[in-house]
Order: C-alpha cells, then structure tokens, then sequence
C-alpha cells in the first residue's frame, strides 16, 4: 500500500507543479522557471520548519508567498521578451536558482545538531512528517488537500473573466491589448499565481521526500511542469492531471517492469500521445 | 473630438505616414481613402498605440494621448476593428464580448472581485444588447473561429463597441463583404452614428464611404492629398490623379 501512497504523492506534487505552467500556458508564456519557483517554495518551507521550528501548515502559506514574490519579480522582465526568447529567459533564471541553491550555506545547530541547507550536499533532515508521526497514508491526504484546492482555485478562475482575458491573451495579444486589457497585469498575474502554486508543490515535495538538493530543481524538472499541461491541454484543470497520471503513474511506474526498454518507450509514448492528440488529452477547446 | 498634428511614422526610410493633419469632429464619420499602401492602417495603429509615431501630437478630446499604452486609449474611449479579423476564436462569442469591457464606466460598476471573478451574472443584459444589435443573439455560444466570415465581422464591431467607445476607428469593415452585407453595415454604422459615436471608417469599398460619410481625408504615400465633404472628393483632380494614375483629370 505504501508504495501506491508513495505514487500519489508524486503525482500530487507534480500535478503542482503542473498547474503552475498551466495558468502561465493560459496566457501564451512558455515558462521553464517553475522549477526555480518550486526550489524557492522547497527551501523556504524547509528552513522554516527546521531552522525556525514553525509548523509545515504556515511554513506552505510561506512558501507560497515567496514562490509568488520571485515569480511576480521574473514577470515582469520576462514580458519584454516572447516566444523562443522567453523559454530560454526562464530556463537562464531556472538554472540560476538552482545554482544559487548549490552555492547557498545556512546552518544552525539545533538541539546539538548542525541543519539547514549546505551547499551542493543539500539540505537534509527535514523531518516534520517523522517527528510528528505522520504516516505515509495521512501525507499523502494532507499533500491532496492543497492539490485538490490549486485545481479548484483554477477551475474558478477559468469559469470568472479573469480565465477568458487569461485566454484571450493567450490567443492574440494585440487584440487583447486593442479591446483595454492591460497585458502586464496580466501576464505577471498570471506568473503569480503560478509562482504561489510552484511554491506550495516545493514546500510539500522537501517535506515528503526529507532532504533536498539543488540537482532535485534541474532543467528535468521545468521541462515536466511545462510538458504536463502541454500533454494534457487547456481545455481544463483535468488535463494536466491526467498528463501527470500519465507520465508518473504509467510512464516511469507502470513501464518499470521493461527494464532499459522503458527510457526508450517513453519517449516514444509521449510523441505517440501527442500524435493521437495534437491539441493535448483533454484538446485545447472549451466547451462551445 | 481627434485631431492629429504633423503626424508621422517611417519604417527605416519608408515613410509610411508623412506629415499629417487632421481633425475629427465629433458625431461625424470621417472617411480616410486612399491606394494601398497609402498610409491608412499605418495612421490607425499610431492613434490607437499599437506603433508610436515618429512625430507629431494626437489629440483627443484636447488632450495629447501620445504617451499613453495602448490599453489605457481604449479606457478613455477609442477603439478599433481591424483589416484582417483578429477575434479570440478559442473563446465563445459571449466571451469575446465579456472580456472587452474594459470601459471605464464598466470598471467603475462593478468592484474589483466581482469584475474579474464572479460569474457571468452581472453583465448579461449589456452583452444581450450587443448581440441583438450584431445579429449574433443566437450564436453566443458557439465559438468565434467557427463563426462564418460576415458573423465574424460583426462579432468584431460588436466587441469594440463592449468598451462603449466615443470614437470607432472601423479599417476596412466591408472588405470581403457582398452588397447585401455592405448594406446592413451601412445602416449599423449610421445606428451608431445616432448613438453619438464618432467614426473614422477606413475603406476601399467607395459605395459605402461615398453614402456615410460627412468628411473624407485623401492619403497618398502618405501625405493627406485632399479633404472635403464626398462630393468634393469625387470631383477632386489630385484624387482623381492617385485612384486611377497617370494624368486622368
């Protein structure tokens, strides 16, 4: 049983770190910044649960927010730049997190012993769940909590205006800007929310997996947050979860028993779906 | 209600508006003609901020709206539809109306939650009218792209005139249209006319902008070569030199 828990609780921080690029893909920005987001969130709530001995529930409102902050930061000069220009833009400010992370010392001791994160050897011991007596089945609930709320909070924005001006972003920003809607509200909005909810999936991936480290936030990982809505479509919310199922549950679990075979099929897979589906699982149209 | 002042634009060396002056009364349609390439979409993207001039000053209402993002002179009551449609075919047509009520007047109406969160509620009746009006009422779900041209065209005026403008910079309305068509637009644009909104009505289509308008600016290489009521256009030998070339007139 524990490893299907262990699964869904892959998928649900994944499924995080899907929706954060969903709303951005909302807007026509291809970002590969969530994993820098994802780290910032990763790390903040982990220094504060170790370092400052907070509980993980305000730790996450924190990661949220600093996720949000970088994010809102990055959006605005990313604007400036569209396209292929923008996806190398972010993948500069990705690397550029992870690097800060791989050069980034602050140890305290606590109770005798030295925490926190330590350069290229990470950041271990972040143990809220074990010291507190969580099991892997209540993780794994408490995990889809804030899983299940992302996907409703984005669920509401797409039935509300503000998801129509997100797609009519999306869709031609010249238009967009010809009918008053301000595209650098927008956009960095867009990036917010997506950097709040990057923020939280990291918060809740340091906690689960206990030690972090700046090769757990590579190119790797951006380039899976931008695939799963891509992969899924935008019709909706349920298409990057299913992308995730997909990819987590199928691809890298289900296929394990290939053995080697298994890198080479994923990959073939993938282009395979998106033959199938040139618009994503769930296409890339609303309801009409 | 517009006035433009020495107003320019080049590409590199190609000066795609060249100097000119203009003034827009307001309750007017103003026709701006001329050959291709003679300057008309070039002079409607510097008043509406899509490209910022070269020189020279645009005003409107009195005030100088050079500085001003594109975004922000659709607020303060300028908007457009453009030559080659440009309408969020991912969206419904109910949606497409939804998301360009950007007017002042509709921002100051609802707070800032209920503006941008709240459900379709609220709005119903303006986006009804605008529908009645463009004879869209009963395709409001279905989505833009799957519109048929002439219902695009429509869609596309209605969704200007979501951001209830003062002036209507219409660029080439009737391109692609059949008489009948020319015909309805004919009297939408009169309607609107009616309503108090002012309309600069860029068009090749001279059945239509002889029969609207009450002024019409010539362009040429982008110079404004003449102006005057439509009969005086018609009658005009410089005009009559750039429509049909050599030394006719």
């Amino acid at each position: 049983m524990d490893f299907y828990f262990s699964l869904a609780q892959l998928i649900g921080v994944h499924t995080l770190l899907g929706l954060s690029a969903y709303i951005v893909l909302l807007t026509g920005q291809v970002s590969l910044a969530q994993a820098g987001f994802f780290a910032v969130g990763a790390y903040t709530a982990g220094m504060l649960t170790v370092l400052a001995g907070w509980h993980l529930v305000p730790a996450l409102g924190a990661s949220a927010l600093s996720g949000a902050a970088v994010a809102c930061a990055v959006g605005f000069p990313a604007l400036r730049v569209k396209g292929l220009m923008l996806v190398i833009a972010t993948l500069a400010f990705g690397e550029g997190v992870r690097l800060f992370f791989f050069n980034f010392d602050y140890q305290v001791a606590v109770d005798g012993i030295r925490l926190g994160p330590l350069g290229g050897e990470g950041f271990r011991q972040i143990r809220f769940f074990p010291e507190n007596g969580w099991g892997t089945g209540e993780v794994m609930l408490f995990m889809w909590v804030f899983v299940i709320a992302a996907m409703a909070l984005l669920w509401w924005f797409d039935r509300s205006r503000y998801g129509s001006v997100l797609r009519a972003v999306g869709e031609d920003e010249l238009a967009a800007q010809s009918v008053g809607i301000n595209l650098t509200a927008v956009k960095v909005s867009a990036m917010t929310v997506g950097g709040a909810i990057a923020g939280v999936g990291g918060g809740l991936y340091a906690h689960y997996t206990t030690h972090i480290e700046h090769s757990s936030f590579n190119i790797l990982v951006a380039t899976f947050a931008i695939a799963y809505p891509i992969l899924g479509g935008l019709r909706n919310v349920f298409g990057t979860l299913l992308a995730v199922i997909f990819v987590q549950g199928f691809l890298v679990e289900g296929l394990r028993f290939m053995g080697d075979w298994r890198n080479l099929l994923f990959g073939a897979l993938i282009v395979l779906a998106m033959n199938l589906r040139p618009s994503g699982f769930l296409g890339g149209r609303r309801r009409a | 209600m517009l006035e433009l002042k020495a107003l320019s634009r080049h590409f590199g060396g190609v000066r795609a508006v060249d100097g000119i002056d203009l003034a827009v009364a307001g309750g007017q349609i103003f026709g701006l003609i001329g050959p291709n390439g003679s300057g008309k979409s070039t002079t409607v993207n510097v008043i509406t901020g899509l490209l910022p001039p070269t020189s020279g000053t645009i005003l409107f209402r009195g005030e100088d709206i050079g500085a001003l993002p594109t975004h922000l002179r659709l607020r303060a009551g300028i908007a457009r539809t453009f030559q080659n449609i440009r309408l969020f075919g991912q969206l419904s047509v109910w949606q497409n109306l939804w998301v360009a009520q950007n007017s002042a007047e509709d921002r100051a109406r609802q707070g800032f939650f209920a503006r941008w969160l709240g459900g379709q509620g609220g709005v119903r009746e303006e986006i009804a009218r605008l529908l009645e009006f463009s004879g869209l009422a009963h395709k409001q779900d279905e989505l833009a792209a799957n519109l048929a041209f002439g219902e695009q065209r429509r869609l596309e005026l209605a969704r200007a005139l979501a951001a209830r403008p003062k002036l209507l910079l219409l660029d080439e309305p009737a391109a692609g249209m059949n008489s009948e068509e020319i015909a309805q637009l004919r009297d939408r644009i009169l309607k609107l006319r009616d309503t108090g909104i002012t309309i600069v009505l860029v068009e090749h289509v001279m059945e239509l902008v002889m029969g609207v308008t009450d002024r019409i600016a010539v362009l040429n290489f982008g110079q404004k070569i003449a102006e005057g009521t439509p009969a005086e256009i018609q009658a005009h030998p410089a005009v009559r030199k750039a429509y049909l070339g050599g030394e006719a007139a």
